[in-house]
């Protein structure tokens, strides 16, 4: 399959006061044609410092990438001048934040922000603009656009204004979507609606979808393949159905069964003890290790390499090692 | 299977074999806090020491104080001794800011006019902030119907000019040091009200407040910890910003001859009376009173500006 | 109509029936007459004076009688100098004090906004905290102490701009300069502070986020919503730049109305004084209800939002 991005070994920190915080230490991963990758993990972990490092939105200062290569189409954006990004973002590379209610300018009708995105990328009229603006909106739901594009965001509902910022997203027909949390501020029933206008979007453009998250049942709807996120680094990979039926690395493990399932009406929910690390100075081994059941001495020392379990699924983690005591690697 | 690499800064072989056994888990290991916690208000302390331009502010009021009081005391002359054969003389060993038009001295006048200057100020600021809790904090408090009508009150007071209003009074109640301080108190108090009301709606209503009485916290505690740093914070800085509008206030009346009468004076006046030396080049008439006015504002200022940070608790690090 | 706005037009009346009332009553307080002080005038004299201006009238009549002469714009004669009513005054005394009022309100909200704006994108940088720094002397100094500095630097030592009188452009300068300096410096710290704040906004990643120019965002997203603590600041600015026209027109001799609201005060000419007090505090609450809309006609929100609010 095409690769559209390609993240190598990335690397983010931030600088405060108290000395750098190190958000994200080594993140690699590929985006497929057409795919949705979902990036999960707690609030913290680096997933949106990840996100926005690809668009190059972190703030800076404090925040720097200090290594590592994002490749678009084979293009490096780590070193693209600050003009040439302008390009690429909203048109080629687009992004959805987390909450509708603040991602839109409360002072300009919706129409106009829609239009302004198109009109930077490409060489047409108000009028023209005007009208792709409409399809848009069209597309992603709204009924009657023509009369709502005058409106002010303040007469939106929340579940419409996501729409509204999706479509926003998607007017310059981007190839890479990344939705950080799209749904997290939305209702439950909203939350389905958005949720499917995303596969049927994807359907229509083919357009490549990152989405970060920290809610399984969402990633569990959407997701083709699932990177778990902890303290920065990527420490499970696979696809939907091998992350969720077959979790190796005790985070993964811990994330699931902290989350209620309506098939299994008896299973304990059990919450993962702990917090996780300080990122000022974090742990030279295995960051969860502090908080895992199966801790053995060399994992709060070293940082295990990937095991490659098939040809998607992998993990870091030393119970894949041989030398690890057999019952322990079963007991997960 | 596996796909070995080198790791992170070790080689593979160098890995023991025995570190392959389950750790021995220390107690809360997970659950460490790193950041030392330091109190509200020392931690207050401790930002506004590191803003060096407000410190020079409060250092330089201090200063000012100390001279307000022993300023008219160690000079030789009075305020009000007047010598005609002395008139408008620069600085000197005799008079080390001069005198003015009428022979007086220009250095005990100085800060005689900071004593009124710093009196005015702070006693508007108090009155101020007496007015202001006791009608914000009813407002606020009872809420409802009263909190109502008390808001329309202040939102139509509020469109009242305020210096205007201050005119008028003292046009009425004759110049002088308690009508200053009365027709400043007036009109003053209406921005503290406005603060403190929505204070007292805050606590009211802070789910935190409400989290911190379902733990079952002392109410001590939690007006300590949780009520003061978030309504005092506000509450101190518009004391700071009152104190230097007083001031301008009086030294504006004064200069307009509506403030403080002869043989007292005030900065105000005093550069209303260097107005005339600017043309005959007697530059000390002005320049102490207008730069002692302006320092003391510009003090004030800053210093309210590095109280206003530092008291933030959302800006704690 | 938006009841918001009725709403607001009833409080605005409220406030100056206030101010009229407060200024009518605090005025007849004030023990003695003004007659008094004049000492080759008799007791006749006194009398026919009196009753000339209807001052021997129980107060209830002459403040019903006030306020009938108020609602046609006759704000009644002047007891000091005969030969005026206080309209004529006003008249007179009014388009110069608008003129310089005005030019300083342009200059204070120009300048003000585009040091706030310079130092917000440069925040913490060198610019900013010059600009900060500047600001703070703004506020500090004391519009009668910089109008003094000012000619003492750029009128005595220096001759550049002409003082006194209000003739040609050039004497404008220096009194303009003087009385924007405060307003200006409260503009600019305002407009930094809120640039700041709303550079920080969700919104303005949406902007980045969809490749737009740093100036398109600045000016086109950022700058709007900046702006709107700066606009209901203008009615208190505005007020704070009427009073300091009675300095200043002190000042630099200045023939505009502060000049003889000033002197009705020295010569305690009552119906002067209350005819621009009241006059003053029209246009003041006049200039708070514009604002008002203004804020309205930026901030969709209030326009069509508070439908019942």
């Amino acid at each position: 399959m095409e690769k559209v991005l390609e993240i190598k070994d990335l690397h983010v920190s931030f600088s405060t006061y108290g000395g750098d915080v190190k958000a994200v230490r080594g993140v690699t991963f590929d985006l497929h044609k057409g795919e949705t990758l979902a990036i999960v993990g707690e609030s913290g972990c680096g997933k949106s410092v990840t996100s926005q490092s690809i668009m190059r939105l972190i703030p800076s200062p404090p925040g720097k990438i200090t290594q590592g290569e994002i490749l678009f189409k084979g293009r490096n954006l780590t070193n693209v001048s600050e003009t040439e990004m302008r390009k690429i973002r909203g048109a080629d590379i687009s992004m959805i934040f987390q909450d509708p209610m603040t991602a839109l300018n409360p002072t300009l009708s919706v129409g106009e922000q829609i239009i302004e995105g198109i009109r930077q990328h490409k060489n047409i009229g108000q009028a023209e603009g005007r009208k792709a603006a409409l399809e848009m909106m069209e597309l992603v739901g709204i009924p009657s656009a023509a009369v709502r594009m005058k409106q002010y965001p303040h007469q939106f509902s929340g579940g419409m204004r996501q729409r509204i910022v999706i479509a926003m997203a998607l007017v310059c027909q981007p190839e890479v979507l990344i939705a950080d949390e799209p749904t997290t501020a939305l209702d439950v029933t909203i939350q389905a609606q958005i949720l499917e206008l995303f596969r049927d979007i994807q359907e229509k453009t083919g357009v490549s979808i990152i989405l970060i998250t920290h809610d399984l049942g969402v990633v569990a709807q959407v997701a083709d393949r699932i990177a778990v996120m902890y303290a920065g680094k990527i420490v499970e990979t696979g696809s939907r159905r091998e992350i969720f039926y077959n979790p190796q690395h005790p985070y993964t493990r811990g994330l699931l069964r902290s989350v209620p399932r309506l098939d299994a009406d008896d299973a304990e929910l059990l919450p993962i003890d702990g917090s996780p690390p300080d990122l000022f100075s974090p742990p030279a081994g295995c960051p969860f290790a502090a908080r895992c059941e199966h801790a053995m001495e060399v994992c709060s020392r070293v940082y295990p390499n990937k095991t490659r379990l098939t040809s998607i699924h992998q993990v870091d983690c030393w119970l894949q090692d041989e030398r690890a005591p057999k019952k322990m690697a079963a007991r997960i | 299977m596996a796909l070995r690499k080198q790791h992170e800064g070790f080689e593979e072989s160098v890995i023991p074999d025995e570190w392959f056994v389950p750790k021995v888990k220390e107690k809360d290991e997970g659950e460490r806090v790193s950041r030392p916690s330091l109190s509200y208000w020392k931690d207050a302390w401790l930002r506004l020491r590191k803003n060096k331009l407000a410190m020079a502010g409060l250092i330089f009021l201090i200063l000012l104080a100390i001279m307000a009081v022993i300023g008219p005391m160690i000079s030789p002359h009075s305020v009000s001794e007047q010598n005609l054969r002395n008139q408008n003389l620069p600085p000197s060993g005799e008079y080390w800011f001069g005198t003015d038009k009428l022979g007086r001295d220009m250095f005990t006048r100085t800060w005689y006019g900071a004593r009124i200057s710093l009196f005015v100020g702070v006693v508007a600021a108090l009155v101020d902030f007496v007015i202001g809790v006791l009608y914000g904090g009813v407002s606020g408090y009872k809420g409802g119907r009263t909190d109502n009508i008390m808001m329309r009150i202040i939102e139509i007071l509020y469109g009242l000019p305020y210096l205007l209003v201050v005119i008028l009074l003292m046009v009425v109640m004759g110049p002088g040091l308690t009508t200053i301080i009365v027709a400043l108190s007036a009109t003053g108090w209406i921005g503290m009200a406005r603060i403190v009301r929505g204070q007292v709606l805050q606590i009211k209503n802070f789910e935190y407040v409400l989290a911190s009485k379902s733990f079952g916290t002392k109410t001590t505690r939690i007006i300590r910890k949780n009520l003061l740093p978030n309504t005092m914070g506000p509450i101190i800085v518009q004391i700071t910003l009152t104190v230097p509008s007083a001031i301008f206030s009086e030294a504006f009346l004064s200069f307009l001859g509506l403030g403080i009468q002869s043989p007292y004076t005030s900065w105000g006046m005093m550069a209303s009376d260097g107005l005339s030396a600017i043309i005959t080049g007697q530059w000390w008439r002005l320049v102490f009173p207008a730069f002692f006015i302006s320092a003391t504002m510009f003090a004030f200022n800053v210093l309210g500006d590095g109280l206003q940070d530092a008291l933030d608790p959302r800006l704690r690090r | 109509m938006n009841s918001y706005f009725v709403k607001r037009v009833i409080a605005m009346f409220v406030t100056l029936w206030l101010i009229i009332t407060l200024t009518f009553f605090l005025m007849h307080s004030i023990p003695g007459n003004p007659f008094a002080t004049d000492r080759n005038t008799n007791e006749a004299v006194q009398k026919n004076l009196n009753s000339f201006y209807h001052l021997d009238d129980p107060l209830y009549v002459q403040y019903g009688s006030y306020l009938k002469s108020l609602v046609t714009f006759n704000l009644g004669p002047s007891i000091k100098q005969s030969a005026f009513t206080v309209n004529e005054l006003i008249g007179r005394g009014f388009p110069v004090s608008m003129e310089l009022g005005l030019w300083t309100l342009v200059v204070a909200v120009v300048c003000g906004i585009l040091l706030g704006v310079v130092a917000a994108l440069r925040h913490n940088g060198i610019i900013d905290y010059l600009a900060m720094t500047l600001a703070v002397i703004g506020i500090s100094v004391p519009n009668f102490v910089m109008a003094t500095l000012l000619i003492q630097q750029f009128a005595v030592n220096w001759p550049i701009f002409p003082v006194a009188t209000w003739s040609s452009p050039m004497h404008m300068v220096l009194p303009i300069l003087a009385l924007a300096s405060g307003p200006m410096a409260i503009i600019a710290r305002l407009t930094r502070s809120s640039m700041i704040e709303v550079l920080a906004q969700d919104y303005i990643r949406t902007a980045r986020a969809k490749g737009l120019s740093p100036a398109k965002i600045v000016f086109k997203h950022a700058l709007r919503n900046a702006l709107m603590p700066v606009v209901t600041l203008l009615g208190a600015l505005a007020a704070g730049i009427l009073t300091g026209t009675f300095v200043i027109e002190k000042i630099f001799a200045i023939p505009g109305m502060g000049k003889y609201f000033v002197e009705s005060i020295n010569q305690r000419d009552y119906p002067v004084i209350m005819g621009t007090t009241v006059f003053y505090s029209a246009i003041l609450i006049i200039m708070l209800y514009l604002v008002d809309l203004a804020y309205g006609i930026i901030d969709p929100r209030i326009k069509l939002g508070k439908k019942e609010g």
